[in-house]
């Protein structure tokens, strides 16, 4: 029998961005057994579950915008089944959506093109000059060269083409909120607070991890081209059913 | 979803977060304004250590199935939340509320090892509540300690309010109820510690008083008030398949010890070897209903939806009903794709059939628990199992596709002479012999065989009939640990078979609290105000700071350790009753001596006393008739 492809969507909050990814990996495994899915297994003398998750979220981070692609023997509805998962969640963590992928579509790991971040500044921390304005022309360099350390090394370079926009909205509280839209493939993956203390250093301010709250708003697939993109939210690409 | 007690910018900069928050899968949330009687459940060790332990999750499940009790739980912070907490006062809470311990009712802390005593003062300390009994009032939790340890609560009894003695199925609601009581007619919480110490079950170190004699033995050991019981007798639930046990038992985020679902077959073990004091203590043996095991096999695989099962007892073997539950077990599981992670079994042909059923053949290994090196030390331990039935079930095991053997022994068993020691060479040198004879080479998966044979320094407790024996000094202990080393490297085997030891210094400690007094206390206190902490854990444990708390306290390690009791000595922990006397004790210490065996509880009733409690293993047909002979007086002599 063929498997079928799900795409599952959550998101993550609250005491939730304290799980890092192999853990938030590990508690869905356990969900879908309690939640009773018809999960199919791998061969081989320890069977697992088929699943491949998109990009993985920082611990600290919280997202709206969660994925996990899941192979199952059968299925039901799409409101059924985020039902049933929703009921085995623990505060925190949200199912926002199931959708059927067809057979062809990359798996939730090789689609990822970018990702949405919403970052606010944590009271208290926010920067002594005028970070609204400053990140326009911040944005509007031609480039944005950065050292980047690896494990193994320390690698040059610009940031500017890996960030896809940059802007500053009104956020519900009446305060500034900077959105940014970067490259989240596996080969160029940007993290948000990396474009943070490029853009805090180059105004003269220190930088601490612990300043932001950052939240991941969405991830995306490229469904144009390569030369002319299309970028669409991972869901998109599946079917309500 | 509530407030987390860490601000953000403590819980990322500190290993393992998901530690502190609580919020997984199970656990309890009520409403403290509708309930009456708030209490933590903690386990004094790291978060991972904690989680593992069924006890806990017995009991969180059953004070939470009570109406009017909210329990949460509580672990010791790892030391870099620990520091943090001390530099910013921040008080310790419970996982589940994240609300400070110290404005709960009762603070239960289970104590399963000696090392874990400076963590004890660790949690009260962090809690906010003073580490002795006597400086605390009603503005503090009651603290209560429960669990093995509690069989010699004598070195850490200043630390706690109440100690409960036994199984916690049985007592605590009338503990609660008591408790509400007090708290409503107001009265003292003396008076509330008073009538808690008239509950069976229950011990109140501050109602004794104990006087010592002039060469430090215990003199007597009185309570100081009348109506207040001279002996405590251990709490049991006889009724172990219709009690509580959790069917929704808690899912951490991160990974733990014992990360799946854990069943408990039976509590207690016919063996009766020697220097085993879970053995002794929960006796008599009583089975679950293989159906009932079966149904909540189920329902936590459900309700979890861990991905493995385990089984939990002593001497699983032995419970009768094993092979209709591993068959149930195998066939659920395989539909379910869950892992069945199994006990030591005795290594025979149904768990050799099961083993190959449920591991990969090539990866696991069989293990075997001599506990001696020869046959003679192995009487003196009671120690069932012989030269034959290892190397048979080897060979069995070899020709089954196994090509790893692990092998436990303990060094500094009373009576143990170089030929024991070298006698754990020979039997590994004889394993891989047996090896090479029944696997010809071009079957060889592998090519070869990989023995690992590994030394414990065998400590006395109480309540064990080595409860008078002496325990070696470290050098001893060393010294041991080489000559088994050089038996190993003699063989003509010697390059399949690797052997490990530990450090003797925590050895030593452990064998010091096991058999403490109440003068102990004063060194806890010490090493824990120099800073000891997380002692189980090796990379953390200072034995020179130990050192120095005995010294300046005056204590003589050696009084506790080396030193052989005689017949009359009255023991720090001879006011508990576990059930098993100490004359069957002393018969038992005195047949080691003379290298004689004792047969198991199904073989043949040694009168140990635990038939008292009217039901198990002592009560299956052919005992019962024993059983009150004993009771009657006769002993019975050993005849095999």
């Amino acid at each position: 029998m063929q498997n079928m492809k799900l795409r599952i969507k959550f998101a993550k909050s609250g005491a939730m961005r304290f799980i890092g990814h192999l853990d938030v990996m590990r508690y869905f495994q356990k969900a879908i057994r309690r939640a009773g899915i018809d999960v199919a297994y791998s061969e081989g003398f320890s069977p697992h579950q088929i699943m491949s998750f998109a990009a993985p979220l920082g611990v600290g981070l919280e997202s709206r915008g969660e994925y996990f692609d899941l192979e199952v023997h059968s299925y039901t509805s799409s409101e059924e089944m985020k039902e049933r998962l929703n009921q085995v969640m623990v505060p925190g963590m949200e199912i926002l959506s199931v959708t059927l992928l067809d057979e062809h579509t990359k798996n939730a790991m090789a689609s990822v093109a970018a990702a949405a971040y919403s970052v606010r500044f944590r009271d208290g921390y926010e920067p002594k000059f005028d970070w609204v304005s400053q990140s326009a022309l911040f944005y509007a360099k031609p480039s944005i060269p950065v050292t980047k350390k690896t494990k193994k090394s320390e690698v040059q370079l610009d940031l500017k083409p890996s960030i896809y926009s940059m802007e500053v909205r009104e956020g519900e509280d009446g305060r500034p909120v900077l959105y940014l839209l970067v490259d989240a493939s596996s080969s160029g993956n940007i993290k948000p607070a990396l474009v943070m203390e490029t853009f805090l250093k180059e105004n003269g301010e220190d930088f601490s991890d612990l300043s932001l709250l950052i939240t991941r708003e969405d991830t995306f697939t490229n469904a144009g081209t390569e030369k002319q993109p299309r970028l669409v939210p991972l869901e998109e690409v599946g079917k309500s059913f | 979803m509530g407030k987390l007690a860490l601000k953000d910018e403590i819980l990322l900069r500190i290993e393992k977060p998901a530690r502190y928050i609580g919020n997984e899968v199970n656990a309890v949330i009520k409403d403290k304004n509708e309930v009456d009687v708030r209490m933590a459940m903690c386990f004094p060790d790291v978060y991972e250590i904690g989680m593992s332990h069924l006890g806990i999750q017995i009991l969180y499940d059953m004070f939470n199935r009570f109406e009017d009790v909210w329990c949460e739980r509580v672990y010791s912070p790892w030391v870099d939340l620990d520091r943090i907490m001390r530099e910013e006062n921040i008080p310790l809470f419970g996982l589940e509320s994240q609300e400070p311990v110290k404005d709960l009712d009762f603070l239960a802390i289970t104590i399963q090892y000696e090392m874990c005593y400076t963590n004890i003062l660790q949690i009260l300390d962090l809690s906010q509540i003073p580490l002795c009994a006597k400086d605390r009032t009603w503005e503090h939790p009651i603290v209560i300690g429960g669990g093995p340890c509690t069989y010699n609560p004598e070195p850490i009894a200043e630390f706690f309010d109440l100690f409960y003695i036994g199984e916690g199925e049985t007592r605590y609601r009338e503990l609660l109820d008591l408790y509400k009581e007090a708290r409503r007619e107001g009265v003292t919480r003396t008076e509330f510690l008073r009538r808690a110490a008239k509950l069976p079950g229950i011990y109140v170190p501050a109602f004794y008083q104990v006087e010592y004699k002039e060469n430090g033995t215990i003199q007597s050991m009185k309570p100081v008030e009348e109506g207040i019981p001279e002996t405590i007798r251990k709490e049991i639930e006889m009724e172990v398949s219709d009690t509580y046990y959790p069917r929704k038992p808690i899912v951490p985020f991160i990974k733990v010890t014992q990360d799946r679902v854990v069943l408990e077959i039976q509590r207690g073990c016919i063996r009766g070897c020697r220097f085993c004091q879970a053995g002794q203590l929960y006796r008599p043996v009583r089975e679950r209903d293989v159906d009932m095991l079966k149904e909540y096999a189920l329902d936590m695989l459900k309700n979890t939806g861990h991905e493995e099962i385990s089984l939990s007892s002593l001497s699983s073997s032995d419970y009768s009903k094993l092979p209709e539950l591993i068959d149930f077990l195998i066939e659920e599981c395989r539909r379910k794709n869950i892992n069945i992670s199994l006990p030591s079994l005795r290594i025979d042909a149904f768990s050799l059939d099961v083993m190959s059923k449920v591991q990969d053949v090539r990866k696991s290994s069989l293990t075997f628990a001599p506990e001696a090196g020869s046959q003679r030390l192995r009487d003196v331990i009671n120690k069932g199992l012989t030269e034959s039935v290892i190397l048979e079930g080897a060979a069995m095991a070899f020709k089954g596709g196994w090509t790893r053997v692990k092998l436990y022994f303990m060094l500094g068993l009373p009576t143990e002479t170089e030929e024991d020691i070298k006698g754990i060479g020979d039997l590994c040198n004889k394993i891989a012999a047996v090896f090479f004879e029944t696997v010809p080479k071009e079957q060889r998966v592998n090519g070869k065989v990989q023995i690992v044979a590994s030394t414990s320094f065998f400590i006395p407790k109480p309540f064990t009939p080595f409860q008078w024996a002496a325990m070696c000094t470290k050098e001893e202990f060393l010294d041991k640990a080489y000559a088994t080393r050089t038996s190993i490297k003699e063989q003509l085997n010697q390059k399949s078979i690797k052997y490990n030891w530990h450090e003797a210094d925590v050895s030593v400690l452990e064998g010091v609290f096991a058999r403490g007094d109440r003068k102990i206390a004063n060194v806890i206190l010490k090493a824990y105000e120099k800073g000891c902490l997380f002692d189980a854990w090796s990379e953390y444990f200072q034995n020179g700071v130990w050192m120095e708390a005995f010294e300046e306290c005056g204590i003589d390690i050696g009084f506790y350790t080396t030193r052989e009791r005689e017949p009359e000595e009255i023991f720090p922990w001879d006011f508990l009753d576990c059930g098993i006397t100490k004359e069957f004790l002393l018969r038992e210490w005195k047949k080691a001596k003379s290298e004689t065996v004792s047969p198991n509880c199904r073989i043949q009733c040694q009168g140990c006393g635990a038939n008292r409690f009217g039901g198990g293993v002592c009560f299956e047909e052919k005992n019962a008739s024993i059983g009150k002979e004993l009771e009657s007086g006769k002993e019975l002599e050993c005849r095999i």
